[in-house]
């Protein structure tokens, strides 16, 4: 079947996007950027293609005739054993890796290091399990956040018995992992589907007969060839990708489609990615009018928070909560996020409560945002926000109090797969390259698959 | 370009000689700068801000500025400024890596630039030498009043010309003034005829990137000049051999075919990333019609031209009528009306990082100019000559953005201009 991808390839994160001939949505994927946009590129495209066959399985089971709980259940247990064996395998690269740097640090493969990975793989492994089978969910979407975290728990636990250091355990991580992302994955994903299949049908209720079409069923889609008719690519990394010129799109187009396939009604987005503010003005079409980005300097933007998360000693997931919880938001003054930073020590320092300087950062944010929406022509109805800062809760109230003051307007469309805003509006610029059209058109027909 | 580089060689070759040759040296800034008086004392005069953009399109202006900023000038402060006083400071070397004579006097025909008096100022300290202020009053309602005419005339006659027969030892000569201000004219008519062939589509020249090479003499040491008057016609000849071979622009990367986009551009180009900037139009396959910038040392497609019968009076308008010294409503009307003259698809601003008094405004003139025209506009930001803030990849993606947006743009105008 021929498939329409769009791919963002931004600062902090590569998105994709897999659309069908309808312009239905297939598929979305997400990788971090890391240091090799063509591996990023490649990952984030495959992540939304497999992403694309999860879809068509729930299509397919769908016509099995299958209760819709049980193949609902049967499609969740799919997805998480599948997630658990693409863990299980980066974990068993990684690991290969780090034994390598181990054996290099001395003493061979009797080296404290090398024993230290025993223990810190063997509990990697047993997180695994607990994520992927258990209640517990992943708190990131990316290999590396998660191996990491439990990875630099072990080598704090290791290390304060003393037979090995914790910065040289945490050495190996950092080179090894590198490495790890810098790599193509070689194996072959129509075995490690059959394979999850197979696990997740273990116990599962269905009849027989039923199970075994939806059997069928899988084994045809995931023989099904997906055809990229067309790909563009968008995002602060396009020039690096190896599409023909007209298949580059510039990401303040495909932000200001996306947000209107999205939500139709949008005349106004906001979009916060890594180290770009953009504010666009969109006609009825989705058409950009009118659109200013920030210059020379990247403050306010999600690297912002990243900063300021690592400064706190925090997630970059757990700001947004925190920041909720403050009664009376610290100003900060700071425009650079270095200065920033300091201002947050010292406003610790003088006693402010951790959650009201967060309160304070976000607001500080969205100040900066709002400069830059004035300077496109403003905030008009409806008001769309995107990006991945349009994830943080806080990040949204600070610009819902804002946009209100400033404009009387109320509402703010978000979309919890804002992320994916550039990337969609590179896939429907994929699907109206395909066909010769004007992309506007389209856009009318998708609002259903983006929103979901 | 061989012939502009001669004579601007063959200029500071004098500058270098101007010593021995007892010519003296005069200081003064390319807007409402009075070339042709200066000729009639025989004055040779320099343009620290010319020097600056020079010493920023050879990639020397990092470093000035560094050695300025040794000396205690802020990191905020006109770069063109801080790039003049890091060369007087390193030897004061000229483009032509001969070095300048010190000043004789420091000319400063103030035409909305207030950074201009402090420059001169920390010049002054500097080579203890006599400054002339010409205070040229702001065109605040867009009007130019006899009264400010002669307000300039006044201060011509009574303190410039005194001045300059001081330093000079020689009598002002108001027929060998008119002389040169006839020739002056001459240069404008075939300038203006050179700036306008772009409303010819496809514009046979870049009427910001190529129009800085073009304004180059007229704009400098050469109005009034014999060699003016040859350039200019020579490069009429070549341009409208050009527009009759329905040619494009001549640009660094070859000759720009298939013009894609017509814009309009206010504000002065980056200096130190200038071939880079150009390319990022030619690749576009943008072409610049019509510009602010090769305006701001005179605005001669208005109409203005020097007037030999009047010659006092003439350079009081001139100096009037510089773009610098325009209002803001003066400068939407100017850019809206080449939005229209020139059939132009868009309009960008380069909004100059460290230059406060020319910036402000901008994004308001920028909407009113949309309301206007209809047409969208872009606006980036970069700097004169610090490379520190020209960031390539940011320019691009903005440019890129821009002109995918007017290429979507087109069909859906076109529709809309079809439509009942």
């Amino acid at each position: 079947m021929k498939v329409y991808v769009g791919i963002d390839l931004g600062s902090t994160t590569t998105k994709s996007v897999v659309l069908d001939e309808r312009g239905e949505l297939l598929g979305r994927g997400i990788t971090n950027s890391r240091s090799n946009y063509d591996v990023a590129c490649q990952i984030a495209r495959s992540e939304a293609l497999l992403d694309a066959r999860f879809r068509l399985f729930q299509r397919g089971f769908d016509d099995c005739g299958a209760a819709p709980e049980l193949a609902a259940a049967l499609l969740e247990r799919l997805r998480r054993e599948f997630r658990r064996t693409q863990h299980l395998r980066l974990l068993a690269e990684l690991e290969a890796i780090c034994r390598v740097h181990a054996e290099h640090l001395g003493a061979g493969r009797s080296g404290p290091v090398v024993v230290a990975l025993d223990e810190i793989f063997a509990a990697l492994g047993l997180e695994a399990d607990r994520l992927f089978r258990g209640t517990a969910r992943p708190r990131s979407d990316f290999f590396r956040d998660i191996a990491g975290a439990t990875y630099a728990s072990e080598a704090e636990r290791i290390a304060r018995r003393g037979a090995v250091d914790h910065d040289t355990l945490l050495g190996v991580y950092d080179k090894s992992i590198l490495q790890l992302e810098g790599k193509p994955s070689e194996s072959l994903l129509e075995d490690q589907l059959l394979r999850a299949f197979e696990l997740a049908g273990e116990g599962s209720d269905l009849a027989p007969a039923t199970r075994a079409r939806i059997e069928r069923e899988v084994r045809r889609t995931i023989e099904l060839p997906l055809v990229e008719a067309q790909v563009v690519g968008t995002g602060y990394g396009r020039a690096r990708l190896p599409f023909a010129r007209e298949c580059i799109r510039s990401e303040i187009l495909c932000h200001g489609l996306g947000a209107h396939a999205t939500f139709p009604g949008t005349r106004t987005v906001l979009d916060i990615g890594g180290q770009d503010t953009k504010a666009i003005q969109v006609d009825e079409r989705g058409l950009v009018t009118a659109f200013q980005m920030n210059d020379r300097c990247a403050a306010g933007c999600g690297r912002y928070l990243g900063y300021i998360a690592d400064e706190m000693g925090l997630g970059l997931h757990e700001l947004g909560p925190l920041a909720l919880c403050g009664k009376r938001p610290v100003r900060i003054n700071s425009t650079c996020t270095v200065f920033a930073g300091a201002e947050l020590r010292d406003r610790l320092a003088m006693g402010h409560r951790r959650e009201d300087i967060l309160a304070g950062l976000h607001r500080a944010i969205m100040l900066r945002a709002m400069s830059l929406l004035a300077r496109s022509g403003g905030v008009r109805r409806e008001f769309t926000f995107t990006g991945g800062v349009a994830n943080n809760a806080a990040a949204v109230a600070a610009l819902r109090a804002l946009v209100r003051e400033n404009y009387g307007i109320e509402e703010i469309n978000i979309s919890p797969g804002s992320i994916f805003t550039g990337a969609l509006g590179a896939a429907l610029f994929a699907l109206r390259a395909e066909h010769g059209e004007d992309a506007t058109a389209h856009a009318e027909n998708q609002t259903c698959g983006a929103r979901a | 370009m061989l012939r502009q580089k001669d004579m601007i060689a063959e200029h500071f070759r004098e500058l270098a000689r101007a010593k021995e040759s007892g010519r003296k040296v005069v200081y003064t800034f390319v807007p409402g700068n009075l070339t042709e008086l200066l000729l009639a004392f025989d004055c040779l005069p320099v343009h620290p801000e010319i020097n600056a953009l020079q010493s920023g399109m050879r990639k020397l202006s990092g470093e000035y500025i560094a050695e300025a900023e040794r000396h205690g000038h802020s990191e905020d402060v006109c770069t063109y400024v801080k790039c003049d006083i890091g060369m007087l400071l390193k030897g004061n070397i000229g483009p032509t890596g001969e070095k300048l004579p010190e000043p004789d006097l420091l000319l400063l025909s103030y035409t909305g630039c207030f950074t201009f008096m402090k420059w001169f100022e920390l010049l002054r300290e500097r080579y203890k030498c006599p400054v002339a202020m010409l205070h040229v009053p702001y065109q605040a309602d867009g009007t130019l009043e006899p009264s400010m005419i002669e307000y300039v005339v006044e201060q011509l006659r009574r303190e410039l010309i005194p001045k300059l027969e001081q330093i000079t030892g020689k009598r002002y000569d108001e027929g060998r003034l008119a002389g040169f201000l006839a020739a002056s004219a001459r240069a404008e008519e075939d300038l203006v005829w050179v700036l306008e062939s772009a409303k010819h589509r496809p514009s046979p020249i870049d009427a910001y990137f190529g129009g800085v090479y073009y304004i180059g003499p007229l704009f400098t040491a050469f109005r009034g000049t014999q060699a003016a008057i040859e350039y200019y016609r020579e490069l009429r000849e070549e341009v409208a051999e050009r527009m009759r071979r329905g040619l494009g622009p001549v640009t660094p990367e070859g000759e720009l075919e298939d013009e894609r986009f017509r814009l309009v551009v206010e504000g002065p180009p980056n200096w130190t990333h200038f071939r880079e900037f150009w390319k990022m139009f030619y690749d576009e396959r943008a072409v610049v019609v019509a510009s602010t910038y090769t305006k701001v040392g005179g605005t001669y497609d208005r109409g203005f031209r020097h007037d030999p019968n009047r010659p006092l009076e003439t350079l009081a308008e001139y100096c009037l009528g510089c773009y610098t010294n325009l209002n803001l409503p003066s400068r939407v009307e100017m850019i809206a009306r080449y939005v229209k003259e020139y059939a132009a698809d868009g309009f960008l601003v380069n909004s100059v990082k460290s230059c406060n008094s020319f910036s402000a405004g901008q994004l308001p003139m920028l909407r009113r100019i949309e309301e206007l025209t209809g047409v969208p506009g872009a606006f980036i930001e970069t700097d004169l000559v610090d490379p520190r803030y020209f960031s390539a990849a940011n320019v691009k993606n903005r440019l890129e953005s821009y002109f995918q947006m007017l290429a979507q743009r087109a069909p859906a105008a076109r529709a809309e201009a079809l439509a009942p």
